[in-house]
């Protein structure tokens, strides 16, 4: 017998206050809306491309526009000129596209454009294996275009984090003028799970400074200047050259260019501690410590638990904010943990900032694995837990 | 750049208030930024038709122009050029021509001459050179034509009926730029360039008796396309409508 077909409820406007089951990505695209993104210009890539096939559907609804590029280069490009028409922008992509965008990103952090980034992370390099996850994007995430930059880079661990990040992507966009990136991966963007999405009013939204009429300096003078829009009367100068605090380019003079990169670069890291954001569990008390993001942090509970019953104490930091690094939180765990356990699905990345932040204070151990997708178990976790005790 | 200011003159425009220049990487690149009173996004190499995509889907109320070399619109930003054409994206291109990379000191373009001498084809370029303006056609633009800097008043005529019509709109100016090309071909100023431009160039109607052997090394000149179709904007902003009329009925 055949199933009965149930009709398909019609969307709403916007969703509301309610647990629903829905895809990672899918998560992703109705926080984008929820926040105010009108804008989104993308090419297809698993694992990223229900984020634009959902949005193609749903940015008309509320009178926003998604366009599918011919390429990476001009999807972000695309975003960003949005962006200067005073919209919120996104575009979501995998490895291969991320690559293509980066001279457009170095571009955005130097016009101080915000804009979203979403990199679903697959298994690399180059093709690699599309449909399975990977977690080696997260140094490019950070120094993938060139030149001297800060970045903020967010990571979601599950399909709620995937709504609440993207959220709070935009805001720290809107916030700092910057491009943000949501590093994703393959596991969190298209695995479905529970998630409650709040009431509209309980979504907090940050929207970017605009000038004064008759203000001039929207490259300096303030920390953060205020951004206007192309069309309003202010004769906007946007470059990617060294420029002054008016837009004016400056490609000869060093205290301009000095001027203008250390501010772009301090208006993030003098902020770190506000952008750092993590969820940690008993790092002023425990014999192991854990250091984890991503899909990868889904095993962490369980091994604890494990551990926890065999007696021994697990202590861990599961970064939401990658980039800036949370220092604090990593070196209160390693001021406690006798040793550190990094896992990740790469061949060691976050690994050595963990190192960099131990400074010796500890031992940190890296547990890798790469190729199928396959994540580390909680059991995987919890035997290097027990394996590294052993060792002493 | 002053054959545009004029154009707009002629229109009866005051200002470039309504304005907004997209530019990308090279000489040509600056004539917008920051030398007009108006806003100016200069973007990378070769994306300055992405940006101007942006920028005008979200604002169909501005004029979008776009300023870039050859080497920039149709070198290393090519694939945007024909997909803006064929999308008919509402914006002006205006592309100065000086069938080099001269920014970086005059290496072989994709616009360069066959057997002409550059800095990376001593020898002579191997290679054919690109007819953007039949491309842009073949493409789907609304309007296309070419001029040379020798014909100073049919390019700001061609620019200023550019500037009437809706839809992609092409404007190739043919360029000298005897530092980083001229010298190197025997031409040994922009006086002797302009000459040349002027004695090698035919009308796109004389053009049409020509075969190809007869057309090698010339300069086919004056309107190539002029045409209506709905551009992209109208055509989402319509479906945005009816999308929203929908969920609102629901």
């Amino acid at each position: 017998m055949k199933p009965k077909q149930q009709r398909r409820k019609p969307l709403k406007k916007f969703p509301e206050a309610n647990t629903y089951f829905w895809q990672g990505n899918e998560a992703c695209a109705e926080a984008a809306l929820a926040v105010g993104c009108r804008f989104f210009a993308g090419y297809p890539i698993t694992p990223a491309s229900e984020i634009a096939e959902h949005l193609s559907k749903r940015l008309p609804q509320v009178g926003g526009i998604t366009i599918q590029m011919e390429d990476e280069l001009a999807s972000i490009g695309a975003v960003v000129g949005a962006s200067w028409t005073g919209n919120k922008a996104m575009t979501a992509t995998s490895g291969p596209g991320f690559d293509l965008m980066q001279e457009t990103i170095g571009w955005a952090f130097m016009t101080e454009t915000p804009c979203v980034i979403v990199d679903a992370q697959r298994a690399g390099p180059s093709t690699g294996q599309a449909t399975k996850c990977g977690q080696g994007d997260v140094m490019q995430s950070r120094w993938g275009t060139h030149g001297d930059y800060s970045a903020i880079v967010l990571s979601p661990n599950s399909v709620q984090e995937m709504f609440e990040l993207t959220i709070r992507a935009f805001n720290l966009a809107e916030k700092y003028r910057t491009p943000v990136v949501l590093l994703a991966d393959e596991v969190v963007a298209h695995m479905r799970e529970r998630i409650t999405v709040p009431s509209s009013e309980r979504i907090e939204i940050i929207n970017r400074k605009k000038p004064k009429s008759g203000e001039k300096a929207f490259f300096g003078l303030e920390e953060i200047p205020p951004m206007p829009s192309v069309g309003e009367g202010f004769n906007i100068a946007v470059t990617g050259s060294t420029h002054n605090e008016y837009g004016i380019r400056f490609t000869a003079d060093p205290m301009v260019h000095r001027q203008l990169v250390e501010r772009l670069n301090n208006k993030i890291q003098k902020h770190s501690e506000e952008i750092a954001e993590v969820e940690t569990c008993n790092i002023d008390n425990c014999q192991i410590g854990v250091v984890s993001f991503g899909c990868t942090s889904r095993a962490i509970y369980e091994a604890a638990e494990i551990a926890e019953s065999k007696g021994i104490r697990v202590g861990y930091v599961r970064l939401k904010t990658i980039w800036p690094f949370p220092e604090k939180a990593v070196r209160q765990l390693a001021e406690t943990a006798e040793k550190i356990i990094v896992p990740e699905m790469n061949l060691g990345q976050i690994f050595y900032e963990v190192q960099r932040v131990a400074n010796g204070l500890t031992e940190v151990i890296p547990l890798n694995k790469i190729g199928g997708g396959e994540l580390i178990t909680p059991e995987e976790l919890f035997e290097k837990i027990q394996g590294s005790i052993k060792n002493e | 750049m002053s054959e545009f200011l004029k154009a707009v003159h002629e229109l009866g425009l005051e200002n470039l208030n309504n304005f907004v220049f997209c530019s990308g990487i090279g000489c040509s690149s600056w004539i917008p930024s920051p030398h007009f009173m108006a806003d100016s996004v200069h973007t990378l190499h070769g994306r300055s038709i992405p940006v101007a995509t942006g920028i005008k889907l979200l604002r169909p109320d501005l004029n979008v122009v776009v300023f870039g070399g050859d080497g920039d619109i149709v070198g290393i930003g090519l694939s945007h050029f024909i997909h803006a054409a064929r999308r008919n994206m509402d914006i002006l291109v205006i592309m100065v021509n000086n069938m080099v990379y001269g920014m970086t000191g005059g290496q072989v373009a994709p616009t360069t001459p066959f057997k002409a001498r550059t800095t990376t084809t001593p020898y002579g370029s191997f290679e054919h050179p690109l007819d953007a303006a039949k491309l842009a056609v073949a493409a789907g633009a609304c309007y296309v034509s070419r001029w040379t800097t020798a014909h100073a008043n049919e390019l700001k005529d061609s620019i200023k009926e550019a500037l009437k019509i809706r839809g992609f709109r092409f404007v190739e100016a043919v360029s000298q730029c005897p530092t980083a090309f001229g010298r190197r071909v025997g031409l040994k100023d922009a006086g002797e360039m302009l000459k040349w431009f002027k004695e090698n160039a035919v009308t796109v109607k004389q053009a049409e008796n020509l075969n190809e052997e007869k057309l090698m090394g010339k300069i086919v000149v004056g309107e190539f396309v002029q045409k209506q179709r709905p551009t992209l904007a109208e055509t989402i902003y319509k479906t945005i409508r009816e999308a929203q009329k929908k969920v609102e009925k629901n």
